[in-house]
């Protein structure tokens, strides 16, 4: 009723020509995915369900912030011709473009640099990259956010 | 072998050559094989097989192992869905092998069986289910109450209270759902669908209280807020558990009973 293929290589009965016996055996498997005493302790912090909970409520008023941003920006008004240094100088002489800006600025970094890090933590796979990719990922948030602060704060319309 | 008007003499379960409709087909199982004690790769072997597609693809493993390969190795117990021994990867998806009859996934072309993804494999189709173990242990699934004294009579609980955790007393432990899942894939740390599901069977049953401590242990690094809502394991699982659900579930009972 059945035919196989000829066996294929690398697969067949143990017995007879094996390639392992009592002084040669097989090679011990190690389980990869095992919790062992050098898996990392348990955390029992909020710290992840606060990282959820902000990417939600940060998502929801990203929405309005960001869509807002792009209206004013790219359509409304004459369209992206518009923007130059006066334009944002305009803008930011008021409180609540500046209070718009930064509110931005920390939620889209804030929100993308966790949204990264899960995605290191999801896909990296061992120690070692984890710790450089996301290394990397807070010294670049932490430097644009800062940054981008400072220039909210101390913007001079009359630089030369 | 499934059909009793067929002449049981003809051992291989072959067509008779004077029936004119035989309902037998030729299909390829194409069989993802590892054995450690002699190579340390796995290859793909392909079986050519006549039978009944009303048959399950256990049916023709066990064919296989029966008739043309004793060597191939692969767990199942009851056969009929319940102890949840025989979850494998059948053309790329997570199926309980003995629920997967051949006709439904398309048996003109090879059909791919696989052990599950995301454990190690031991041989063939077997896989070290230590950690998933590891993960349901961790989650104590068993009643816990603060009354010690020996109970005197039934512990009562209303059906609306019965309801809340039904969809989750389904679970048979196969593995289909966590192993389907990409976040379990990586490290292996997670909880995993099937221990949160069954969390979600004693923090949601009234008679239970030592909810709060699962909810604690799954608020872990590696609880639930690992979870993506891919929906991978919703699809997976063969009892028709709304498992996403059941750790949406979690989660909000995790947020609901901090604000």
């Amino acid at each position: 009723m059945a035919t196989t293929e000829s066996t294929a290589a690398g697969v067949g009965p143990v017995e007879g020509g094996s390639l392992y016996d009592v002084d040669h055996p097989a090679p011990f498997i190690e389980a990869p995915r095992k919790r062992t005493k050098k898996t990392p302790k348990s955390t029992r912090g909020n710290f992840e369900m606060a990282a959820w909970l902000f990417m939600r409520l940060s998502g929801v008023v990203l929405v309005v912030l960001v869509l807002g941003h792009l209206l004013i920006q790219l359509v409304l008004d004459g369209g992206v011709s518009k923007i130059g240094f006066a334009f944002v100088a305009g803008r930011w002489a008021s409180p609540f473009w500046q209070v718009w800006d930064l509110l931005m600025l920390w939620l889209a970094m804030l929100h993308g640099a966790n949204g990264l890090r899960t995605v290191v933590n999801d896909y990296a796979e061992r120690a070692n990259t984890r710790l450089w990719l996301k290394g990397l990922l807070y010294t670049a948030t932490v430097f644009t956010i800062l940054l981008g602060t400072l220039v909210i704060f101390t913007f001079d319309p009359n630089i030369r | 072998m499934a059909t009793p008007t067929l002449d049981k003499a003809d051992a291989a379960g072959a067509p008779e050559p004077g029936f004119a409709d035989s309902p037998y087909i030729t299909v390829t199982l194409r069989v993802r094989r590892f054995n450690p004690e002699v190579s340390a790769e796995a290859v793909w072997e392909d079986f050519q097989l006549e039978i009944d597609p009303k048959e399950r693809v256990l049916d023709a493993l066990h064919k296989i192992k029966w008739d043309v390969d004793g060597t191939l190795t692969f767990r199942r117990s009851c056969a009929h869905g319940i102890c949840g021994s025989d979850a494998m990867r059948i053309n790329g998806k997570n199926r309980l092998a003995c629920k997967t009859l051949i006709k439904d996934i398309n048996p003109a072309k090879p059909i791919t069986v696989e052990p599950i993804k995301g454990l190690t494999v031991l041989k063939d189709l077997v896989v070290d289910m230590e950690p998933f173990f590891q993960a349901y242990r961790d989650v104590m699934p068993f009643l816990i109450t603060k009354d010690t004294n020996e109970p005197t009579r039934e512990r009562l609980q209303t059906a609306e209270d019965r309801e809340r955790f039904d969809d989750t007393t389904k679970c048979i432990l196969c593995a289909a759902c966590t192993s389907s899942c990409p976040v379990f894939w990586n490290d292996g740390q997670y909880f995993g669908p099937a221990a949160i599901v069954n969390a979600h069977r004693f923090i949601f049953d009234s008679r239970d209280e030592a909810g709060e401590q699962r909810l604690e242990i799954l608020n872990d690094k590696d609880g639930v807020w690992r979870c993506r809502t891919t929906f991978n394991c919703t699809d997976a699982c063969p009892r028709g558990i709304e498992v996403t659900k059941a750790i949406q579930e979690v989660k909000r009972a995790l947020i609901t009973r901090r604000f």
